[in-house]
């Protein structure tokens, strides 16, 4: 018996380690050719390298980006974001009036596109898409009651109606004008899904999307991989120029880096701030940065113990030195925040004066606040990077030493990132690093969600409550015209400023590293990237 | 024997139902309302009341864990609140992958443990045994993480031998049936793809195995120290038997009950704590699955999760019974 079990062992062993040898000759073969496979003619394999798989393939019942860079290759949404800004431009739709109200807006969408199973894509199929949504709950469209305030039937609704005029004219009727409306539509989780498959597929059509995107799915091992094959078909001519876009969940940003180098992947995202400098001086490689659309900060909870004073928000404000984090954990890969929103978004207000790293100036507010000999508060430290926070413990300890020198003891606390989430929404931290990725490049999406008192107990996580930043957050919402839309934002920003519920700290380039050969590739802001125009070199 | 046997199943049954009664009341100690926790503070009553009702919460406790049972019984595990499909429609691949990856590292481990500690027994104190047993310690107290990382900076970054991540060549993908990818290659006759599948167990198989390996090294040594200091070994050098003989039949057997002890703990241990090899390397398997889900707060992966992983033990420690029996007929008598 214990003759055969080693035997047995001996033989496996010796087949492995055989089998090893034999075949670390072709790796070194393979190694070079990988990117090249399938002949330069054609467009080869891409495969991106990122942290997490992906929780479902139907865009609109997702929140997670991990899920949302997959849809954004499978499906095309009405209208588009630019290649590398927020700006909208024609995708589904070639051409959209707005009525003088601001409450019609019409389609006029592209003909001869199909659907990857075959059927056509038209107004029907627009229509159905929209009605699928608008009859449905939170749990299942969470995006769609967020940008379109609820559901048929709910008083916050904005759609009062979608219908085909004709076969390649959709119209949509509003119950009260939508500044972002076009910004909304242009978004991921709205991308047009093939009607029938939703019919077919029902439950599992996560698991198996159809769409109209530059590339059709083929093939999903969960935690694994998601392969996507080109759509042949595509309405774009030319394009896309990629065979196959394979996507690689490889959570630890370390082994993704080793796994890049070794030229397993040809992409990747999450890339270190420490590790940017090796990726440059790699010949084989080239760094992109995704432009900034978002911002890391404090949240100062204004309803808790000495927060609860203005003045002291303040003289917190001036006890931290933005540019010193940045150049420490960034990679000086960021840019110091001075507004709750980056300087890409519509809006910003550029003549705000920052805060300047003063620790006199500091101490003299603490003491006209009567805190002269300090206080006692909590730090709360996120327990995961973040493209915002890429080390939140260690952003937090030099914070905790900046606030002891205005003689503010602050006691560094983490939980389990859902932990910490759901208390910090409940208000149970005192001060807590957070940040927030823009969803569809528009001021709305930081500033109303972010600092309205609507938003308290939602992400409104500092409880700050100011009326007359209300009305004017309001206001720019039914407010069509983009000038004045932007003045009331400038306005907000003043009062948000003044009041200070934030430290805004850092506006950070998120770095991707990827293999030399890759062209036509620019990080969008959104975080998802359309891999339409990437090719192989 | 086939009584042993008997007697060694029925046993499982008590172990079973208290891992069930366990798991299944774990989800039930959280503080608060699941489903509140589940949804978050934005959540409509409405919400909070469907997710209760199809977690079964409404009901009184004892029909609960009845309705679990049955489910169980009939191989349903429940449904993922994450990516709402059926738990037992996708834990295999996981499972596949952890089990390929930990059956792989424990022949190494097994492998080399076990003759790295027979050597050093048979050469007490020889620059061998010292060495060894150095490379034992260090082998135990090396954070998974960091050998994950060097390997591959060794062998994949600098020499360029194996793969650094993941279970196969993605651009010569395996067509998984079974979803233990050297089987599923074998059946193909896909003999490239089986090399390649190899030379990605290799790495993650050696980090993975490299705490048991140094376990198993040691235990091995000390056991059969002892044994080859017994008489009936003296008895078996002076017939003349061949050392070698003395030491890998009559010794070994002798000595290798603690050893299958070992082995088996660390084979359980290595299926529920291979999270930190399946981050580094990429790997697909169960532990990030309920990893994964712990961090959604998806309870019916976690509860299934667990449960799976649980049971398995279970079984190889039946195994491991079951071949001590096998190994040293005395035990079958008590």
């Amino acid at each position: 018996m214990k003759k055969t079990i080693f035997s047995l062992l001996f033989v496996l062993l010796l087949s492995i380690g055989l089998a090893g040898c034999g075949g670390s000759n072709e790796s070194s073969g393979n190694g070079g050719g990988d990117s090249g496979d399938g002949g330069e003619e054609a467009g080869g394999t891409l495969i991106f390298g990122r942290g997490g798989d992906s929780v479902s393939l139907d865009p609109a019942s997702v929140t997670d980006g991990e899920s949302f860079k997959v849809t954004k290759n499978i499906f095309d949404t009405l209208l588009d974001y630019g290649d590398d800004n927020t700006d909208v431009q024609e995708a589904l739709a070639t051409d959209w009036e707005v009525s003088d109200d601001g409450k019609t807006y019409t389609f006029t969408l592209r003909e001869g596109v199909k659907f990857h199973d075959g059927t056509d894509f038209n107004a029907d199929a627009v229509v159905y898409n929209f009605e699928r949504w608008m009859n449905g709950n939170e749990e299942a469209f969470y995006y769609y009651k967020s940008m379109f305030g609820g559901f048929k039937g709910d008083e916050g609704h904005v759609i009062e109606s979608v219908t085909a005029t004709d076969d390649y004219t959709v119209e949509f009727k509003l119950k009260r004008p939508q500044a972002p409306f076009l910004k909304n539509i242009a978004m991921s989780p709205f991308a047009i899904a093939s009607p029938d498959a939703l019919e077919k597929q029902g439950d599992k059509f996560g698991e198996n999307p159809v769409g109209t995107g530059p590339f059709v799915f083929d093939q999903w091992n969960r935690n694994d991989k998601i392969v996507l094959n080109k759509n042949d078909e595509y309405w774009m001519d030319g394009y896309p120029k990629l065979d196959s876009v394979i996507f690689r969940a490889i959570p630890d940003n370390s082994a993704r880096l080793n796994a890049l180098m070794a030229g397993e992947i040809d992409l990747m995202d999450g890339l270190n701030p420490s590790d940017v400098q090796q990726v440059e001086d790699n010949a084989d490689l080239q760094t992109f940065f995704r432009p900034s659309m978002n911002v890391g900060y404090l949240g100062l909870t204004t309803d808790r113990g000495p927060l609860k004073d203005k003045l002291v928000r303040q003289a917190l404000n001036h006890a931290v030195d933005k540019q010193a984090l940045i150049d420490s954990f960034y990679a000086g890969q960021a840019e110091p925040a001075k507004n709750p929103m980056p300087p890409v978004i519509g809006g910003y207000n550029d003549e705000i004066e920052p805060y300047e790293y003063d620790l006199d100036k500091a101490k003299e507010l603490l003491k006209e606040a009567g805190y002269e000999d300090g206080f006692e508060m909590e730090l709360w430290a996120m327990p995961v990077p973040r493209p915002y926070m890429p080390d939140g413990q260690k952003v937090a300890e030099v914070l905790q030493k900046s606030f002891a020198e205005i003689g503010v003891d602050a006691e560094i606390k983490s939980y389990e990132w859902a932990t910490y989430l759901e208390k910090a929404r409940n208000g149970e931290a005192d001060s807590f690093l957070l940040g927030w990725t823009g969803d569809n490049g528009d001021a709305d999406n930081f500033l109303y969600v972010l600092l309205d008192q609507d938003n308290i107990g939602s992400n409104n996580y500092t409880y700050y409550e100011n009326q007359e930043l209300h009305d004017l957050l309001i206001e720019a919402q039914s407010t069509p015209d983009e000038e004045e839309r932007n003045k009331l934002y400038k306005e907000a920003q003043e009062i948000i400023h003044e009041d200070a519920p934030w430290i805004p700290l850092v506006h950070s380039k998120p770095a991707l590293g990827g293999s030399s050969t890759i062209k036509g590739f620019s990080p969008h802001p959104t975080g998802s990237d359309k891999l339409t125009k990437v090719t192989l070199q | 024997m086939l009584a042993y046997t008997v007697r060694r199943l029925l046993m499982l049954i008590p172990v079973l139902f208290g891992m069930t009664l366990i798991v299944f009341f774990m989800i039930r100690a959280i503080p608060g309302d699941p489903a509140q926790v589940i949804l978050g503070q934005q959540a409509t009553e409405e919400a909070i009341k469907s997710l209760t009702k199809q977690l079964g919460l409404d009901q009184p406790w004892y029909l609960q864990y009845i309705d679990y049972i049955k489910n169980l019984f009939t191989g349903d595990l429940g449904t993922s609140l994450r990516t709402s499909s059926d738990i037992s429609g996708e834990i295999w691949p996981y499972l596949a992958a952890t089990l390929e990856l930990s059956l792989v590292a424990m022949v190494i481990a097994i492998f080399i443990g076990v003759n790295a500690g027979i050597i050093s027994a048979w050469f007490q104190n020889s620059w061998f045994d010292y060495t060894a047993m150095v490379l034992a310690l260090v082998g135990v107290s090396m954070p998974v993480f960091w050998l994950g990382l060097m390997e591959q900076w060794a062998f994949s970054l600098e020499l360029g031998w194996l793969p650094s991540t993941g279970r196969e060549n993605v651009r010569n993908p395996v067509d998984a049936i079974t979803h233990l990818y050297l089987i599923d290659t074998l059946i193909q006759g896909r003999m490239d793809q089986f090399v390649e599948v190899i030379k990605h167990l290799i790495l993650p198989g050696i980090a993975l195995g490299t705490i048991p390996m140094a376990i198993i090294a040691r235990m091995t040594r000390s056991s059969m120290l002892e044994v080859m200091r017994s008489d009936f070994v003296r008895t078996a050098r002076a017939k003349g038997t061949k050392m070698f003989w003395v030491v890998y039949k009559h010794s070994l057997k002798n000595a290798f009950i603690p050893v299958l002890t070992v082995i088996g703990l660390q084979m359980g241990l290595l299926l529920g704590g291979a999270i930190l090899t399946e981050t580094i390397f990429g790997w697909p398997g169960i532990g990030r699955y309920i990893y994964d889900a712990i961090n959604f707060r998806d309870y019916p992966v976690i509860q299934s999760g667990i449960l799976i992983v649980a049971v398995i033990f279970v079984f190889i420690n039946l195994i491991v019974d079951l071949l001590y029996a096998a190994i040293d007929p005395r035990i079958k008598y008590n």
